[in-house]
């Protein structure tokens, strides 16, 4: 018996009146389109009506909030980069780089040019502490943040072969003080090199110059960061400057992204489990490389405000 | 020799619905339908039986009917269902009870459905945007709904476990939208404003009611044993939802969920706190798995939403037919009297 027939019987003595009551022929097609619908599974962009997808990203909105940021990426941070064709145009590709500065103007920066000049969505994986706060969240996923969980990533890169960007050092690194610029914390656990592995997909660093000097962090307040359950609660050198506006308005750091060559891991993906040491060392490595391109950065840089 | 099938919650929605599905399958010999209330909707040939909530007179029942189907529809899902107390009555016992009963040393029971929620992945922040079936939650569960869920499948696996030659299945329902079905969320849905949690807009995922009652026949007639999340394609915004069924948000203060639930609740707006919680982080599971197994969904996420906002506005002018009302003297009649002539069964 094949269940279509286990379905129809049912549906012919029912008492519900939907497709009985209302004539097919009504002109505006309404009661039809769930027939229609049911005919091609899975070709419902015309029962859609935002553009939000799976990850919660509208290509929409992300383009309403490129036109506001492109002056502020142009003309504030000056954003400038430095080996842009290392970029896949296609295909899988998990970048890393380093995070810092209260409020990081890393990521939007780099989302903004990559998705501006190769014309394809990134997506931004993030601590949960996004979302967890109201509106926070809601802004975050709709530019493309998605929830930094393994199988997130696995879908983004290995079945869906996007862009997919990644701090490994979490929140130490926006969360540490000024004193300590441009010095690397530890890139977690390794889990975004296991991730790439069973990914199969290329490691691409990026080494940023000028994040650090945007909301720099001269004092920090523990009991704060408690108490509203955040991961760090800063005193910035902004809001010395600009009082309460320094709460969100950087300083016009020059931005300096230089893109690394692409790591591939040699090994096979879609596997349960990786050797830890070669997680460790390849996690090292990559930390290494972007420490090291970070300090030839900083001694060829003249100024902090045009680079 | 036709399948015996036990079904249990007949006079809920589901079991009603999946009774006449059965009735409709030549190969069904034997319905029987359990269930504290009576049948909600029209059968033919279904036998009801009314026990009492937690099923203590069951093991009788399977030895003298021998079924060897168990259909287990009969589960809380919804926390504002009556107290936690016959919460836990319906589903911990009630289920321990009918595996006592299946698992009796002569039963005959070689295939047993049950169905669960995708209620059991819980819903907070640190979730992945899919669940597939043996992902592991992150977090701890804090819902009481929750915990029971993972109890009943507690002993789903426990009977798999000890009774190898029986094919158990576990299928995990998202939440179910469609012509006829009234939950929570169509509650809400029917309101002039819509409740929301302010400054989030998960992204939902819904089952038509139809592929509900078609993926529990699947499985049944292919055997298939294991555990299957059952949901539509696709995940969307509840402000979307909401905007398709033509209605506008009312944003609900976003801490002290739990607290918020509750008095929307004793106001009369039937807001259980697993979907305040749902409505702040969503949820989605993967489908794949029974889709790869052979079972094509008939409808999507929207899909569903759109049947549901159809038949609301088609109700709005026309209204509910009126209920099916069952009398117990009427049904013997049709089914044991003498006099009636009745046509060689099926089968």
């Amino acid at each position: 018996m094949r269940p279509m027939a286990a379905e129809k019987s049912p549906r012919g003595r029912d008492r519900r009146p939907k497709l009985v009551a209302v004539p097919h022929g009504n002109g505006d097609g309404e009661a039809a389109a769930v027939e229609d619908e049911a005919a091609e599974p899975g070709a419902d962009d015309d029962l859609r009506l935002s553009d939000v997808d799976e990850w919660g990203r509208s290509q929409h909105l992300r383009e309403i909030l490129a036109t506001l940021y492109d002056p502020l990426y142009r003309h504030w941070f000056r954003v400038e980069w430095e080996g842009f064709d290392k970029l896949p145009r296609e295909g899988g590709a998990l970048m890393v780089a380093n995070h810092a500065g209260a409020i990081p103007a890393d990521a939007p920066s780099i989302m903004h040019g990559i998705e501006r000049d190769l014309q394809r969505p990134v997506y931004g994986l993030a601590d949960d502490v996004f979302k967890r706060i109201p509106l926070v969240n809601l802004g975050w996923s709709r530019l493309g943040g998605v929830q930094a969980h393994p199988d997130n990533a696995y879908r983004l890169l290995r079945e869906q072969q996007h862009l997919v960007m990644v701090f490994p050092e979490g929140s130490k690194g926006p969360g540490k003080h000024y004193s300590e610029r441009y010095q690397l914390r530890r890139f977690g656990r390794g889990g975004f090199v296991q991730i790439a592995m069973r990914a199969g997909v290329p490691i691409i660093p990026l080494a940023i110059v000028g994040n650090e000097e945007t909301m720099p962090i001269v004092a920090k307040i523990p009991t704060l960061a408690k108490a509203l359950g955040l991961p760090y609660a800063p005193i910035t050198a902004n809001m010395l400057v600009l009082g309460p506006l320094g709460l969100l308005v950087p300083f016009p750091a020059k931005l300096r992204i230089r893109v690394l060559d692409p790591v591939h891991l040699d090994v096979p993906p879609d596997q349960p489990r990786y050797s830890r040491s070669r997680i460790m060392d390849a996690s090292e490595d990559i930390r290494h490389a972007i420490q090291q391109e970070l300090y030839d950065m900083l001694s060829r840089r003249r100024s902090v405000w045009t680079g | 020799m036709g399948k015996r099938v036990l079904v249990t919650g007949l006079g809920s929605f589901w079991g009603g619905r999946v009774a006449q599905a059965l009735e409709a399958d030549p190969d069904v010999d034997v319905i029987i339908g359990l269930d504290t209330r009576e049948p909600g909707v029209q059968l033919d040939r279904t036998e009801y039986v009314r026990v009492d909530e937690s099923y203590s007179i069951l093991s009788r029942i399977v030895r003298a009917t021998q079924v060897d189907t168990v259909v287990h529809t009969f589960l809380v899902v919804d926390s504002n269902q009556g107290s936690s107390r016959r919460m836990h009555e319906t589903n911990v016992i009630g289920t321990m009870n009918l595996f006592a009963a299946a698992s009796q040393p002569d039963s005959r029971v070689r295939n047993v459905v049950v169905k669960s929620s995708t209620l059991i992945y819980g819903s907070t922040h640190a979730d992945p945007v899919w669940f597939r079936e043996d992902t592991r939650r992150p977090a701890f569960p804090s819902l009481r709904v929750e915990r029971s869920l993972l109890e009943v499948e507690g002993y789903v696996r426990d009977y798999a476990a000890d009774n190898p030659h029986v094919v158990v299945s576990l299928l995990r329902f998202s939440n179910v939208l469609g012509e006829d079905i009234v939950t929570p969320i169509t509650k809400a849905l029917s309101l002039p404003l819509v409740p929301a949690v302010f400054g989030y807009d998960p992204r939902l995922q819904f089952v038509h009611e139809a592929d509900v009652v078609r993926a529990i026949m699947f499985v049944l007639e292919r055997d298939l044993g294991g555990i299957f999340n059952v949901a539509g394609d696709g995940l969307l915004p509840w402000s979307e939802v909401v905007a398709i069924c033509a209605k506008r948000l009312a944003p609900l203060p976003p801490v002290g969920r739990k607290a918020v639930a509750a008095v929307l609740t004793r106001l009369g707006v039937d807001m259980p706190v697993e979907l305040m919680e749902l409505l702040t982080y969503g949820r989605g599971a993967d489908n794949r798995r029974l889709k790869d197994a052979g079972f094509c969904y008939e409808h999507t996420s929207a899909g569903a939403v759109h049947a549901f906002a159809e038949a609301t506005r088609l109700r709005s002018t026309v209204g509910r037919p009126r209920a099916y009302r069952y009398e117990r003297d009427v049904e013997n009649f049709f089914r044991h009297s003498p006099a009636v002539v009745r046509e060689k069964g099926p089968g």
